[in-house]
């Protein structure tokens, strides 16, 4: 188990640092003047050479790659063309509204494609299955950005059922001040006992949250399928069918055992790709998350903070691999030896 | 075809009606984008003609979808579209494939340190959800087509690279391809006549699942203004441009975004239902 802890560790920090290299030739290919942009419009020659030096674009290659990777690992990751203030610290300030949201989806996640996933293996060909089938595959094929304008349009708009935007009512502040603790304002309000700013929090989480988990669902619902029906097939499986155990039985004891295994194996994936759906969904329902600020920087050519976003995402997204994945060789001592 | 191969694919689309399904809408949508400019009523209006007059019109009978914040006809516009993110799909899937099977084959054939090589770059751009280094490379490339295409291209040829190389490493262990070595046939001929057509299978199957994903990620990054450009009749951008209306001119986001999820749709469909026949081991993840 160490070798095998120590080999994953190794290839995953081989890959950051690879990902720290194509995150810096994606920052070096831009083409124009970086330095032109970061001066502003109206600057003279000597300013934009001044805004070269001070951004360092009049180095060698190897000495900007060398410094590029020391400033990443020391935790300066460059600042932000638009809002003039550390990448690191824009992402740190964001990165809360959107974890909020990316795991209020993912509970959805879990909580509807488990059941539905053994729902269709039980009864696999029946219309359930079916039914679950080609949900799950709308599902893989919503354009997340367009739904969210549905469900914002039908159920903020006009039936006046949800909040349009935000992540609270803004009024609330005045009543029932947020202590702020851990940036997460449903979780500040839970251990705050602040029970309307809780309402007001998991109210306004209802449709971008569903609109997120809209792709997870399927893909939770189809894994559970698929490995149960496959253990189901399964030799001590048939046996304890074939000793007369009934259905039930068969299926609450030794498939659903398995189920989470494959939740597992997705799980890291179906996080990182939640993730960057809400770059698609934040701005349209005005969460002050990771989403947002990576839309406003796309909208405003901000490289740095792009660079900055991606890095910070293919990071989570290694590290999150990384972990199922030690967390799967524990469990399962098989996996060890591959 | 001969009669009895039109009977039997008949009889296999009715056992396989998501196949059956969602290959009529894919082949529907392929025949809207090769006749658009025939048949769409206003041909100009999938273009940049504007008629200010006419702008924000709900649909009626001259105007199926209504008209856009210019006056154009959405109707035609959305037509058009089909020629526009499935295009950039099939040539992000032809160049993904191209370069991420080549890769796979050399990897898996030579092992090794060429095969270290290969693996090791394809697992750091396997680090990124595709959309995000798509958006990433769309960022700081001009934005049009080619850069969109380019960019998401860069982020999906690791998918195939990985697919075909543990294929070709089995294929390439075989009794049949050592004789082939023992005789002196060259690496090359090895290559293409051997390893080449028996490590591909699972790429098609993965290519016909993978449309609808690229035509997605396609449209999100047009949404957010990266790619298509107005005029340019595309899915993606005509949503994004009608977001500013979409409180009183429903029309203008709903028409591009359904057309967006009926082709993401039967391509997903066709490509899931081929998988079940030619592949029933691999499950829809992207």
């Amino acid at each position: 188990m160490i070798r095998y802890v120590i080999r994953r560790v190794a290839l995953a920090i081989v890959v950051i640092a690879g990902v720290v290299i194509l995150t810096f030739v994606i920052s070096d290919v831009v083409p124009g003047d970086p330095a032109a942009s970061w001066a502003g419009p109206h600057a003279s020659a000597a300013q934009i050479a001044r805004a070269r030096h001070y951004l360092g674009l009049d180095q060698p290659l190897a000495v900007r790659i060398g410094k590029y990777f020391a400033g990443v690992v020391s935790g300066n990751w460059g600042t932000s063309i638009h809002t003039h203030r550390p990448v690191l610290s824009d992402i740190g300030t964001v990165a809360p509204a959107t974890l909020e949201l990316v795991i209020a989806a993912l509970i959805i996640a879990l909580l509807a494609g488990i059941p539905l996933g053994l729902a269709a293996a039980r009864w696999p060909g029946g219309a359930l299955d079916h039914a679950i089938r080609v949900g799950s595959v709308l599902g893989v094929s919503m354009p997340v950005f367009w739904l969210a304008l549905i469900l914002q349009l039908v159920f903020a708009q006009r039936l006046r059922l949800l909040p349009v935007a935000g992540q609270y009512d803004p009024n609330l502040v005045f009543s029932h001040p947020l202590t702020v603790r851990t940036q997460i304002p449903v979780v500040d309000s839970l251990i705050s006992g602040n029970w309307p700013m809780l309402g007001s929090t998991l109210v306004h989480l209802v449709l971008p949250a569903l609109v997120v988990a809209a792709y997870p669902v399927g893909v939770i619902a189809r894994m559970v399928r698929a490995q149960v029906l496959d253990t189901v097939g399964e030799a001590h499986v048939q046996m304890v069918r074939s000793l007369g155990f009934p259905e039930r039985t068969v299926f609450g004891t030794f498939a659903m055992r398995l189920a989470w295994n494959p939740v597992a194996a997705v799980l890291a994936l179906v996080f990182a790709y939640s993730l960057v759906n809400t770059f698609l969904v934040e701005s349209i329902f005005d969460w002050p998350g990771l989403g947002s600020y990576a839309a406003a920087s796309v909208s405003t050519l901000d490289t740095p903070a792009i660079v900055g976003v991606t890095l910070f995402v293919a990071v989570i997204y290694v590290v999150a691999n990384l972990v199922v994945d030690l967390v799967q060789a524990a469990l399962d001592p098989r996996i060890r030896l591959r | 075809m001969t009669g009895t191969g039109v009977s039997r694919l008949g009889r296999f689309l009715r056992a396989n009606p998501l196949i059956a399904t969602g290959g009529v809408i894919a082949l529907l949508i392929v025949l809207i984008a090769i006749v658009a400019p025939l048949v769409v009523p206003y041909p100009a209006d999938a273009g940049a003609a504007t008629h200010p007059e006419m702008a924000l019109q709900p649909p009626s009978a001259q105007h199926l979808f209504g008209t856009d914040q210019v006056g154009r006809d959405l109707f035609s516009r959305v037509l058009a579209g089909a020629r526009v993110s499935p295009v950039v799909a099939l040539f992000v899937l032809l160049i993904s494939c191209v370069v991420g099977i080549s890769l796979g084959v050399l990897a898996g054939y030579f092992g090794g340190i060429t095969d270290e090589i290969i693996m090791r770059i394809t697992d750091i751009f396997l680090a990124f959800p595709p959309l995000l280094l798509a958006l990433a490379f769309a960022t700081v490339l001009p934005a049009n087509l080619t850069s969109l295409t380019i960019a998401i291209a860069i982020s999906w040829w690791p998918w195939y690279t990985r697919l075909v190389r543990g294929q070709a490493a089995s294929v390439a262990g075989r009794p049949y391809v050592e004789a082939c070595r023992a005789l002196g046939i060259p690496s090359r001929r090895i290559l293409l006549r051997h390893v080449l057509p028996n490590s591909v299978t699972p790429v098609i199957v993965q290519v016909s699942l993978d449309v609808g994903g690229v035509i997605l990620t396609a449209s999100a990054l047009s949404f957010l203004g990266l790619g298509a450009q107005d005029p340019t009749p595309d899915w993606g951008l005509m949503v994004a441009e009608g977001q500013n209306y979409f409180t009183t001119q429903w029309w203008l986001v709903t028409f591009p975004g359904l057309a967006i999820l009926i082709t993401a749709l039967a391509f997903n469909l066709l490509g899931d239902g081929l998988r079940d026949v030619l592949d029933p081991r691999r499950v829809l993840v992207r």
